[in-house]
């Protein structure tokens, strides 16, 4: 089927998401549609998929024209999309979910029996490796993937829109989804990837589409190098790596040994991890999401009641004290979230600089604010973090991603430092905003700053990392050197230990028996339930 | 969202704090929504109150009656018996034009400032739990407690001038601050609802006061009247304007409030924190500001506001305790903290927009004829029409998020 986009603009009042984009999507071919956060590929996905209607312009099915009234429209169309958040039911099994809103009945009963036997082709042809019959919820992330694109194909689907499909996957199903979606070019499927990986895009792509502020502004072959890519993206030349010299390690400031963190159900969310920071260097957490390095972050500043071992900064404990204690012991933290953790929404710019300083002398003066100094202070932090804002006194929750965790970082860095602790520094942040704050958080660490960071994102830990510790269900896997390579590191993150990976092992299953991550409901990554996938990792 | 999305990010969530501020998207919007909203639900429930007026009038019944025939006199019976009722309701509420002295014809305006004197009161104490994200249903039982602890000092203690008004504008305070306090700490130690904990609390002040003025050390010697004592001289509000108005200077303290109010929230660091833990409770958290010390701190001094309105009250109106002190200046108090979205300066003067109401409808009544509880009616459309955009919107929202939960709006407006 062939897909076309004809000068397709969107505006939401004033404001224009999509401006003039024209797009096709040959039969057969994965067309990648590459942009930062905040560029309109959402818009325009939700555009074809009939969420919106285009302001302007027109969209054509095999060469007429067709309009959208929702996505039921679009799916009879033979549009189908992966969303990044999943809309699959937890409780249901794999065939509830796929048969859900388009349920085939005998005699007012439901026949699941037709939905079971065409996942099973599909999973047999495309080498899905899915069971009908399995509850979703036990299902690990990259299965429960495959089961929305099963969903898509069992309704005929010939376009496939696939929203970031890699954010939450390790990098081994990663590698597995790009392999599925090879083979469904091959039958003939196009599929339209949206994406800002630039390593991913140039692997698996046909065409690359670039759009900036809702605009194309490009199109291109993926033997476009990285850098080419980045360019047209964020507009002007970046740089991807991040110069900084070889670390100086001085002598150890942050000492975690021991440190367990349980969660409100019981389940050891952290099992005995130990290891050390020293001054003037930068350690790298890296890990699928939810195998631990959160529940780190916010035991190291006193955030989590249940948490026990030892988290020693400079020979001071921290763990038991409470988060104001561990903040003026000059722990910096960067939450991984930063609109639910990092800042107040409604607040000023000048006030969320401020969030965790208000108390310090330099701002306040008995029970009163010093608001001169606090608008001073702002003034400053706007000027050297470049934050883009129209005032000092505009509510945070009206700038850009990237400007927002940019007040962030700033505020963390305005004060003297023990040890900085950053979760996810620059997520959902524009390409430009990541070059300047991993410059910062360098800067931090030649200051002779201890700087732990936690990143799901592997070439962000690339980018910072003087030495990479790499967690797996709550435990560290092993702590290795920067130029460790990504298939080691991607082995790790599936929980191989440094050593069974180095020592060339063959299995990479659960190296510690222990249990708890297949007991765990909320694991995100129970051991795996699918033996065929476990398989194939050899 | 189905619970698989949220899976991944859900171990780091399990622990968060367990007492969270109770401020979603459309109840936020409600308290906290622009001024010129507030002005207009006014003006639209004036012009609805004006109109219920009009069809319950008698002559314009009967003018109904032969409509068809002549329209203009039943337009005009509807203009006269609305314009006639308001003109009432403003007599008795900003200025009589009819009064002899200029006493007489700026007492009704006395009148409004002393019947808003607890709303203000009691409306800047839900106003301030709303700040911190809790909804303060309390305010008619710390409003009670207050009144019963300042009404006690009041008439069974022997004082000096000015110590003895200073002893009771203090038990009254700390008085709702007790009230608010035990809510405050329920709320930080079990989690438990503030909504559901202050409407219990409200019962048994309730309950509690009725039952205080059945004891002999609350009673008149020798009666069994549930009235206690009349309040000493000397613990009692000074007349603010002499002694043929009722104003007194409960008022004042009213007006100290609000600016003390206005102080506290945008440039004190206590308010800064307070702000903080309403907006996003786990921002504060983990910028290091105590949640549950919030709810607490929040909540005493929602109480003893409410607490100064029970002081206006005995030591200022009525002059002693009765089961009916509190009148409901309580509950109305969250409607005016709701109009003037809990600003201290909006609940200022959606006290004396409501104190106006009160005032007035008296008037309006025995002169018009109107049923005052039109009065109660244009006050609930004030409210509906305040609390409907949002809702709206948010159903709006709602609708639009569940067919498409693009975050692309969002998206699209901070690219």
């Amino acid at each position: 089927m062939r897909l076309e986009l004809q000068s397709i603009t969107k505006r939401f009042g004033s404001f224009t998401a999509n401006e003039d984009i024209d797009l096709v999507v040959e039969p057969g071919q994965i067309h990648c549609l590459l942009g930062e956060n905040g560029a309109g590929k959402s818009t325009l996905m939700n555009v074809l998929y009939g969420l919106y209607r285009p302001t302007e312009g027109r969209i054509l099915v095999d060469g007429s024209e067709v309009s959208f009234k929702g996505p039921g429209d679009a799916m009879a169309a033979g549009i189908g999309m992966v969303h990044q958040h999943f809309m699959l039911v937890p409780v249901f099994t794999v065939a509830e979910n796929v048969a859900l809103g388009a349920e085939s009945t005998r005699g007012g009963a439901l026949d699941l029996e037709t939905t079971r036997r065409r996942i099973r082709e599909i999973s047999h042809r495309y080498g899905f490796h899915v069971d009908p019959d399995a509850v979703v919820e036990d299902l690990p992330v990259g299965v429960q993937q495959r089961v929305e694109i099963i969903k898509a194909l069992v309704r005929e689907a010939e376009v496939l829109i696939l929203d970031e499909p890699t954010a939450v996957l390790t990098p081994k199903e990663t590698d597995e989804l790009l392999r599925i979606m090879r083979e469904l070019r091959e039958s003939g499927k196009s599929i339209l990837f949206i994406s800002h990986k630039l390593r991913e895009v140039k692997e698996v792509s046909d065409v690359i589409t670039v759009i900036r502020r809702g605009r194309v502004v490009g199109q291109t072959s993926p033997e476009a190098s990285t850098s080419e890519l980045a360019a047209l993206m964020v507009g002007r030349d970046v740089s991807l790596t991040v110069a900084k010299d070889e670390a100086e390690p001085g002598e150890c400031a942050l000492d975690v040994s021991g440190l367990t963190v349980v969660g409100d159900n019981g389940v050891k969310l952290l099992d005995d991890v130990s290891f050390q920071v020293a001054r003037g260097e930068i350690l790298a957490v890296a890990g699928v999401q939810g195998n631990g390095q959160t529940e780190l972050a916010e035991a190291i500043l006193g955030l989590r009641e249940r948490a026990t071992g030892s988290v020693r900064l400079a020979g001071k404990e921290l763990l038991g004290r409470s988060v104001r204690q561990v903040l003026d012991a000059g722990v910096g933290f960067v939450p991984e979230d930063r609109s639910t953790d990092g800042l107040v929404g409604p607040f000023t710019v000048s006030e969320n600089l401020v969030l965790d300083l208000y108390g310090d002398d330099r701002f306040s003066r008995g029970p009163s604010l010093r608001r001169g100094e606090i608008a001073a202070n702002a003034r400053r932090a706007v000027e050297q973090f470049d934050v883009r804002t129209p005032s000092i006194d505009a509510p945070v929750q009206t700038l850009s991603g990237g400007n927002q965790q940019k007040v962030v970082i700033a505020r963390e860095l305005s004060r003297p430092l023990e040890l900085l602790v950053a979760s996810q520094p620059t997520r959902g942040v524009d390409v430009g905003s990541i070059e300047f704050i991993h410059e910062q958080i360098v800067a931090e660490r030649d200051k002779g700053v201890p700087v732990l960071i936690v990143s799901t994102e592997l070439d962000e830990v690339y980018a910072l990392a003087d030495r990479i510790a790499v967690f797996f269900h709550g435990r560290i896997m092993g702590v290795v050197g920067p130029g460790t390579p990504r298939d080691v590191l991607g082995q790790m993150m599936a929980g191989a230990t440094a050593e069974e990976v180095l020592g060339g092992a063959q299995r990479h299953g659960h190296p510690h028996g222990t249990g708890h991550g297949a007991t765990d409901p909320q694991d995100p990554n129970p051991q795996d339930p699918n033996p065929q996938d476990t398989k194939e990792q050899a | 969202m189905s619970a698989t999305d949220a899976a991944p990010a859900a171990p780091g969530r399990q622990a968060a704090p367990p007492p969270t501020a109770t401020t979603p998207g459309a109840a936020r919007r409600t308290w906290t929504g622009s001024a010129l909203q507030s002005v207009l639900a006014i003006v639209a429930a004036l012009v609805l109150g004006g109109l219920l007026i009009a069809l319950t009038d008698d002559r314009v019944v009967e003018t109904a009656g032969y409509f068809f025939a002549r329209p203009g006199d039943m337009v005009s019976a509807m203009w006269a018996a609305a314009s006639s009722a308001y003109e009432a309701m403003f007599y008795g509420a900003v200025y009589n034009p009819n009064g002899n002295t200029l006493g007489q014809r700026v007492y009704p305006l006395t009148e409004t400032l002393t019947v808003a004197t607890p709303l203000i009161l009691a409306g800047l104490g839900v106003a301030v739990a709303f700040q911190a994200g809790l909804f303060n249903i309390g305010a008619q039982g710390q409003l009670l407690i207050g009144a019963a602890l300042a009404a006690y000092v009041g008439f069974a203690w022997e004082l000096p001038v000015g110590v003895h008004l200073l002893a009771v504008i203090v038990a009254g305070a700390l008085g709702g601050a007790l009230w608010g306090a035990v809510v405050g700490l329920l709320k930080a130690r079990t989690g438990a609802h503030e909504v559901i904990l202050t409407i219990m609390l409200n019962y048994i002040a309730l309950n509690l006061v009725a039952y205080l003025l059945t004891r002999p050390a609350f009673l008149r010697p020798g009666s069994s009247n549930p009235v206690s004592p009349q309040l000493a001289e000397t613990a009692m509000f000074p007349k603010l304007l002499g002694e043929q108005f009722r104003l007194h200077w409960g008022f004042a303290l009213a007006v100290l409030a609000t600016v003390f109010v206005a102080w506290l929230l945008q440039r004190s660091t206590v308010g800064f924190e307070l702000r903080a833990v309403g907006a996003n409770p786990r921002a504060a958290r983990t910028a290091g500001i105590s949640v549950t010390r919030g709810f607490v701190v929040v909540m005493v001094l929602a109480g003893a506001l409410a607490g100064l309105a029970g002081v206006a009250q005995v030591a200022g109106t009525e002059r002693a305790l009765t089961a009916g002190v509190a009148a409901s200046f309580g509950f109305d108090a969250i409607t005016v903290a709701l109009l003037g979205r809990s600003k201290p300066w909006g609940t200022f003067f959606a006290g004396l927009l409501y104190g106006a109401f009160r005032a007035g409808g008296v008037t309006m009544q025995s002169m018009t004829g109107t049923n005052i509880d039109i009065v109660l009616v244009v006050q609930s459309l004030i409210v509906l029409f305040i609390a409907l955009p949002p809702l709206l919107r948010t159903g709006r929202d709602r609708a639009r998020s569940r067919r498409g939960r693009g975050s692309a709006a969002t998206e699209g407006v901070r690219a």
